[in-house]
This record gives structure tokens, C-alpha cells and sequence, in this order.
């Protein structure tokens, strides 16, 4: 027990120092989480949306496939992008495993389905109230996607967060396509696998702290900001 | 656009006929107001008018000049604002019809300054009240200048005073010259607001007659038990 109140106080000062180590992981997490998020929306809430208002072959389908992809696990999806970056691979010849980009890739994958999934199911519900008055003004369907993303916005905010959630938790897909290279590829969840099994409690700790803090903080201004615009906006 | 001509319509959802070969033609001038208790199929009779449903047999055509989507319009039971103001959502209608930035912004305000709703014009539609919201919905309906104005129960939800003021307005929109079909199962509102009665009775246009002719001597039995029904005094 003493053991550990040590390390706690350790990884204290390891936060309100800002070690530099420390400060590093953090921001590369940071860089490669978001990076996957935005990337994930720009495909993901687009998709969610047609899916949602679209009514073409094989709809449903699609909807228990992207449903399902909500959990993969983040390791297969690693072994995945690895395979495909390799050397020997199909893209191995761009070179880029063990990078940023290639954690940024793995992870816009895991998260993809679960933008995509949840906007749908928000976007659809918001159509059927909207439907009919969307098509007696005249609204196409492209018209009524784009409108449908712009009203459910505060609702895809908590989506987005998730997504966010997601990628910056999971440490089976970036270990493997990020290899956890000092000062390249050490984000704040491999970082913690290997300092722990190191046996270095503080380091571990700390970042363990600041990704709860992080999520637990994001949530909270998600939940406000949906919390607030809802009573503003209906 | 108008007359419009239904020629057999009618109207199936899985082997269950909700319209069932109604003839009529709507023609320009009198407010005409269907009729007719809970299930008799009014509004999917205006849903098949308005375009919002094809036919499962039957025509309905518009048979008059200068045809198109544009030169008609509908506000439903439930008022559906969009999550923007109550300007923006009139703007929104506007855009869709094509009209220009600048002119969509002026008219919008015209339009609620014509419907005593200029000083909610910048708040956020949906948190309006009822009788405002379908307020709303009549001025972004009425702003697209539309020749027939389809009203599906307008004040079904409404309590009398919002009631009053939504009927006022249909006055005032009728008086600028656009064609009112409006369906209700409320007999004082159709006496009030009507000129023609169609009465419609399980998915057939039973009765179609003035109003004071309809009420004071129906001719079927249908209609009869029905006024007896919603008037016990009489």
C-alpha cells in the first residue's frame, strides 16, 4: 500500500512539474486521437446521415455491418493496418509503420464505425419527425442529410466525444502499428502497458490520471454544451 | 395549377385499403374543408393531394397552368421547426424554393411582421409555444406564396386562444388569395372556416356539399349519424 501512495505522490509531481517525457506522450496523444476523430467525422457523419436518409439496396445490411464494426477490437484492427503497411504488404511501400500516421490510420478505423453507427441512429429519428415537412418544402435528399446534420448537432457532439473516447483509451491498435517508439510513437496508453510492466508505478500513474482527467473533463463539456443548447434551442 | 382531378384513387398499405376510389376535382375559390371521423383517411386523402403519397391506383392530377411543387404547400398537425429561429426556419422554406439571400431574409420578415410574430422573429423555434410554432409554420408556408395552402387538423393540438389566432391567420392567408383545403373532425371549425364540405367515411368520399346544405340536410347516413354523433343536442 505504501508502495503505491508513493508512486501516487511521484506521479503527482510528475504532473504539476510537466516532465517533459511526460508532456510529450501527452501531446502525441493528443495529436493522433484527435487527428483520427476529425478524419472519422468527415467520413463518418456524412455516412451516418445517408444511411440514415437514403433508401437504397441493401440498407439494412449495411446498417447491421456498420452496427457491428461499433466492436472490433482494437488489436485485430491493428494486426489489420499492420499487415497492410508492411513491408510486404500492399501500402508498405509509403513506409509509414511505426509512425503517427500509422496509429492515426488504425485508430480512424476503430472509430469510424462507431461516428457512423451513432449519427445514423440520431439522424434517423430526427427524420421521421421530419420527413414529410422536409419533402412537402421541397427537400431532396442530399437537401435533407445536410439539414438533419445541422439539427441534430448537439446530439452528434456527444457522438464525436465518444469516437474521441474511444481512440484516445484503446492501446491494442496503436501498440501494434505504432510499435511504442520512444519520443516517436509512446502515446499515453502504451506508455502506461509498458511502464507498468517495467515496474515504473509513477509514470504510469500520472498519464493514467491526466487520459481520466482528459475523458472525464470532455464529457463534462460535451454533457454542458448539449445540456445548454438544448434548453436554448428546443 | 388548379383544378386539381383525382380520378379512382385510392390508397393501400398492406392489403389494407385506406382510400378507397375517390373521385373529385378541387377547384380554385371556395375553402373546402374534408370532413370526417377519426380513421376515415383525411389526411392521407391531403398526403395524396399534396404528393407526399402516390396513389396505389387511380390519378390525382393537377390540371391547370403554371404546374410545379412550388405552388403548393402544407402545414401539418404537429408543427416541425427546425432547430434555428423562428426567422431562419421562413428563410429555410425560402431557400429551398430558390429565392435569393437578400430576399429571403426580407420576406421572412414580412411575412411575420404580417402574422403579429415580428417580435419572436430571432428566437429559437423550437421552444416557442404550441399556437406559436403552428403560427410559424402557416407564415413559412404562406411566405412561399403558394396558390393552395394544404392544412392538415392545424389546431387539433392547440387550446382555444391559439386556436382562434391560427384560424384568424388562415383567414388572412385565404384573403391574400391562396386556395384553403384543410381537413378537421372539429364541426364548429369546419362551419367557421369552410364553403364545401367533402365527407369522407372509411376511405370513401361519402358526401360532398356547402356547408350550410351539409350541416342543416346531409344527404347520406353516414353524414347524418356523424353530425347527430359530434352534435347529441341536435
Amino acid at each position: 500500500m505504501g508502495e503505491i501512495l508513493i508512486a501516487l505522490g511521484e506521479a503527482g509531481r510528475l504532473i504539476v512539474g510537466a516532465e517533459a517525457a511526460l508532456v510529450e506522450i501527452v501531446l502525441l496523444s493528443l495529436r493522433v486521437s484527435l487527428t483520427a476523430v476529425l478524419i472519422a467525422c468527415a467520413f463518418g457523419l456524412p455516412l451516418g446521415a445517408a444511411i440514415a436518409v437514403g433508401r437504397f439496396w441493401g440498407r439494412r445490411p449495411l446498417i447491421v455491418i456498420v452496427n457491428a464494426l461499433m466492436g472490433l477490437p482494437p488489436v485485430v484492427v491493428g494486426l489489420f493496418v499492420y499487415l497492410m503497411l508492411s513491408r510486404a504488404g500492399p501500402l508498405g511501400q509509403f513506409g509509414i509503420l511505426f509512425t503517427p500516421a500509422a496509429m492515426v490510420i488504425a485508430q480512424t478505423i476503430l472509430i469510424l464505425p462507431i461516428v457512423a453507427a451513432l449519427s445514423r441512429q440520431v439522424i434517423e429519428d430526427a427524420w421521421q419527425e421530419y420527413r414529410e415537412q422536409l419533402r412537402s418544402l421541397g427537400a431532396g435528399a442530399m437537401t435533407s442529410a445536410l439539414t438533419l446534420l445541422w439539427d441534430t448537432r448537439f446530439s452528434l457532439v456527444t457522438i464525436v466525444l465518444a469516437g474521441f473516447g474511444r481512440a484516445a483509451a484503446e492501446v491494442g491498435a496503436v501498440i501494434i502499428v505504432g510499435g511504442n517508439i520512444d519520443g516517436v510513437t509512446r502515446v499515453m496508453t502504451t506508455a502506461i502497458a509498458l511502464e507498468t510492466s517495467k515496474g515504473d508505478l509513477p509514470l504510469a500513474l500520472g498519464l493514467g490520471i491526466i487520459l481520466l482527467t482528459l475523458i472525464l473533463a470532455l464529457n463534462a463539456a460535451a454533457y454542458w454544451v448539449k445540456e445548454g443548447a438544448q434548453r436554448r434551442y428546443g | 395549377m388548379l383544378p386539381l382531378v383525382l380520378d379512382q384513387v385510392s390508397f393501400a398499405v398492406n392489403g389494407r385499403t385506406l382510400i378507397d376510389r375517390v373521385s373529385m376535382e378541387i377547384a380554385e375559390g371556395p375553402r373546402t374543408i374534408i370532413l370526417g371521423p377519426n380513421g376515415a383517411g383525411k389526411s392521407v386523402l391531403m398526403r395524396l393531394c399534396h404528393g407526399l403519397l402516390m396513389p396505389t391506383a387511380g390519378t390525382v392530377e393537377w390540371r391547370g397552368a403554371r404546374n410545379g411543387r412550388e405552388r403548393q404547400a402544407m402545414v401539418f398537425q404537429r408543427p416541425v421547426m427546425l432547430r434555428r429561429s423562428a426567422l431562419a426556419n421562413i428563410a429555410y422554406g425560402l431557400k429551398l424554393a430558390g429565392i435569393s439571400p437578400r430576399e429571403r431574409e426580407m420576406r421572412a420578415r414580412d411575412v411575420l411582421e404580417a402574422v403579429g410574430l415580428a417580435n419572436i422573429a430571432g428566437r429559437p423555434a423550437r421552444v416557442l409555444s404550441g399556437g406559436e410554432q403552428q403560427r410559424v409554420a402557416l407564415a413559412r408556408a404562406w411566405a412561399l406564396g403558394p396558390e393552395v395552402l394544404f392544412l392538415d387538423e392545424p389546431t387539433a393540438n392547440l387550446d382555444p386562444g391559439a386556436t382562434r389566432d391560427v384560424e384568424t391567420l388562415i383567414g388572412q392567408i385565404r384573403a391574400g388569395g391562396t386556395k384553403i383545403v384543410m381537413t378537421t373532425h372539429n364541426l364548429g371549425q369546419a362551419r367557421r372556416l369552410g364553403d364545401e364540405i367533402l365527407f369522407l367515411s372509411q376511405g370513401r368520399l361519402v358526401e360532398r356539399a356547402p356547408v350550410e346544405g351539409f350541416f342543416t340536410k346531409p344527404a347520406s347516413a353516414e353524414a347524418e349519424a356523424f353530425i347527430r354523433g359530434e352534435l347529441p343536442w341536435k
